[in-house]
């Protein structure tokens, strides 16, 4: 159980709110960064711990969220083609495209596969030569080094029935274009673990001093977030805008060098659509030009993807920390994790998800009954 | 209770219209089962002992209290740490039946059998049937058997009805919640779900982590002894014990407040939930219950448990309260709250 109950104490935690309390003397507003810091903020209540002058914006950090909704029509075109075995995690199986999800082409017929490890996949391929099996690969820097790697053992092993449907996206550039945007409102950021575990905090050096805001790297367990608000808190009370690493068990400056190398070697920066924020330059990975031959979208040639959002759905607001989800008409009425209308209501680290599925569609006082509750 | 449908001009109700089709989820023991259970299954097969949703159907019969149950299973892989398919469809129905306080009697068994099953995996499978009867002390009095094409099934389907007879005085049902009863578990949660996982395919880990399935009603019995007026028992099989409080809490028009440092769970499942991104209090139990029962008998029914091997590290997990009616609520171990909502379709492990 170590590493599990130890950042979940209680009574450490009243010993950090406590603290923060202490030095707090004005309203700021942080963003998380990461939506698994955004799921344990919520399903933990460690927002409603705090003091009233801290605000917590809920940033763009859920992978299944963002990835945008061409490439998510473009995975059901696929997935739905005969003779092709479509391999994903859980989590997109159920995000909306613009008429379906993964969960419809599979009751359908489409052999769609959860899977726990791209290798996984790889391995599915080798096991059925006759059939093409294409490895949805999103995520952040977190999840990109697995499927690099496995893109790389594709092409030194041969096994040319297997591709990668890639929509790779990137912290940084996320976070330059938050800060340049004229609707910010973020003071802080508490920078996700995971991702600077591979890439590791350097890279926020230089926008922590060209926009003079305080970046504290932080895990996901209620202990981690407490310390990494407490960090940020003192670090704006005094004016400082700084790279912290409070999460030094598992993340070093320069990152993990090896998983690094591997993207190098199989993934080049590209534009990328972010679903609710629109284009941010450089902000993705594509496969480079020696690993294009495993690229999905290539190999299927989908025609006439035309893609169709909601007209209610305001995830781009929440993914910009602009409202938070309880402030979005839909949400609870037209939008629940059962229909839901945008990504962010779909995936646990989804905020409007996370807001739902933890009771915070209103006031825990007087929660209807289950009847006249808006499901 | 709704109006029967009336087929010939039947209109898919709005709530199943979101999903034109059958998928997993329905199967889930979420949200999308409730609604094909509320808004089909219901109004189509109307009637007053269907209608209080409990595990099994209470009758009177000649003067009689009868349960009756059944329950199909269709779990993949057939054998897996701690049990087979043919333990659970023994058991399974055995504890729908001792979840309204009977002493279970008989059972049928109808097996749907794949082309292609070798015969000595169903003999071991039929031989482990026959086992957890005598354990559970049921017969087996009537049967039948089907051959579907390979491809049809995965092996097996085994399913199983029972009849027991609920004692007089007896009155258990998911309506029966008040305010101030108390909430209770006999046991580590979470054990026979990651079980499974840690056997499904393409999530092969190593684990110790085995099923725990068993016969509850020798449990139950011990457990009416000392409280004969237990207003609630549930066994929290698939959607776990988060599913089963939302569906007391609505039944009975109560809220349930639970503090999650008081939920039992084994280290291995916390962290192989953990790892998996699952919440263990969703995760599928085979061999435990829920009792909820009022106050002044809390600490006799715990005694009770205790007493029993398979009560053994019962605990008080929360209560039964006024406030949000239909909602669970949990304390978190740092003091926040959350809302234990029903989840939608099967837990979906996270991406990362």
């Amino acid at each position: 159980m170590k590493y599990l109950t130890e950042f979940r104490d209680g009574d450490l935690a009243r010993r950090l709110v406590a603290q923060i309390r202490a030095v707090v003397t004005r309203p700021w507003a942080m963003m998380e960064v990461c939506g698994g810091q955004t799921h344990s903020i919520i399903r933990n209540g460690i927002d409603q711990l705090l003091p009233p002058e801290i605000e917590l914006i809920h940033g763009p950090g859920c992978p299944v969220c963002v990835t945008p909704l061409e490439t998510i029509d473009r995975a059901l075109a696929i997935a739905a083609q005969p003779g092709v075995i479509f391999c994903s995690f859980g989590d997109m199986l159920r995000v909306p495209g613009s008429e379906k999800d993964l969960f419809a082409v599979k009751s359908e017929g489409g052999d769609v596969r959860i899977v726990y490890s791209p290798l996984d996949a790889l391995k599915i391929a080798r096991e059925n030569p006759e059939k093409q099996v294409v490895f949805f690969g999103i995520g952040f820097e977190t999840t990109a080094p697995a499927n690099a790697q496995v893109v790389f053992l594709a092409k030194k092993q041969g096994i040319p029935n297997f591709s990668m449907l890639v929509s790779h996206v990137l912290v940084p550039p996320a976070i330059e274009a938050l800060m340049s945007s004229p609707t910010n409102r973020v003071q802080a950021f508490l920078a996700a673990g995971h991702v600077c575990s591979v890439m590791g905090y350097w890279q926020y050096e230089p926008l922590a001093s060209k926009y003079h805001v305080p970046m504290v790297v932080t895990g996901f367990e209620p202990l981690d977030v407490l310390a990494a608000i407490h960090r940020a808190v003192l670090q704006l009370e005094s004016g400082r805008g700084e790279v912290e690493n409070a999460y030094s068990r598992a993340v070093q400056r320069e990152g993990n060098i090896p998983a690094q190398a591997m993207l190098g070697e199989v993934f080049e920066v590209c534009d990328r659509q972010w679903r609710g924020i629109g284009m941010i330059p450089q902000s993705g990975w594509q496969l480079s030009a020696a690993y294009r031959a495993f690229d999905a979208a290539a190999r299927f040639q989908v025609e006439g993807v035309v893609t169709k959002e909601s007209p209610l759905c305001r995830s781009g607001e929440v993914l910009q920390g602009l409202i938070k989800p309880n402030q979005c008409a839909a949400f609870g009425k037209e939008c629940t994790p059962r229909k839901p209308l945008g990504a962010t209501m779909v995936s646990s680290e989804g905020a409007c998800a996370a807001y739902y599925n933890y009771g915070r569609f209103i006031a825990l006082d007087d929660i209807p009954t289950t009847e006249s509750a808006p499901v | 209770m709704s109006e029967p449908i009336d087929f010939d001009h039947w209109v898919c109700p709005l709530p199943l219209r979101d999903t034109p089709q059958i998928v997993l989820g329905h199967g889930g023991g979420g949200k999308l089962s409730q609604d094909l259970v509320e808004h089909l299954f219901l109004p189509a097969f109307a009637n007053d002992a269907l209608a209080s949703l409990a595990d099994g159907a209470a009758l009177n019969i000649g003067g009689a209290r009868l349960a009756f149950s059944t329950d199909s299973y269709v779990v993949r892989p057939l054998f897996f740490p701690g049990g087979s398919i043919a333990d659970l469809a023994v058991n399974g129905t055995v504890n729908d039946l001792a979840m309204l306080g009977a002493k279970p009697l008989f059972l049928s068994a109808g097996m749907i059998i794949e082309e292609g099953l070798s015969i000595q995996a169903l003999g071991t499978l039929v031989e482990a049937m026959a086992a957890a009867a005598r354990a559970a002390g049921v017969q087996i009095v009537t049967g039948d058997t089907k051959v579907v094409d390979k491809g049809h099934g995965d092996g097996l389907y085994i399913n199983t009805s029972g009849i027991g007879l609920i004692p007089d005085g007896i009155h258990i049902a998911p309506q029966n919640a008040r305010p101030g009863d108390v909430v209770l578990v006999s046991g580590m949660i979470g054990d026979h779900g990651m079980a499974i996982m840690s056997v499904r395919e393409g999530l092969e880990f190593e684990t110790i982590i085995e099923s725990d399935s068993a016969p509850l009603h020798e449990l139950v019995a011990a457990m009416l002894d000392v409280a004969p007026n237990i207003h609630v028992l549930r066994d929290p099989t698939r959607g776990g014990v988060a599913s089963a409080l939302n569906e007391i809490a609505k039944a009975s028009g109560v809220g349930v407040a639970l503090e999650d440092r008081l939920l039992p769970v084994r280290a291995e499942v916390a962290a192989a939930c953990e790892l998996l991104g699952m919440d263990p209090i969703y995760v599928a139990n085979e061999g435990k219950l829920l009792a909820i029962a009022p106050p002044e008998r809390a600490d006799a029914l715990l005694d009770a448990m205790r007493a029993h091997p398979l009560g053994r590290d019962a605990v008080r997990i929360g209560q039964v309260v006024e406030a949000h009616p239909g909602v669970v609520v949990s304390r978190t171990g740092i003091g926040g709250t959350r809302v234990v909502s029903m989840q939608i379709g099967e837990q979906l492990p996270r991406i990362c």
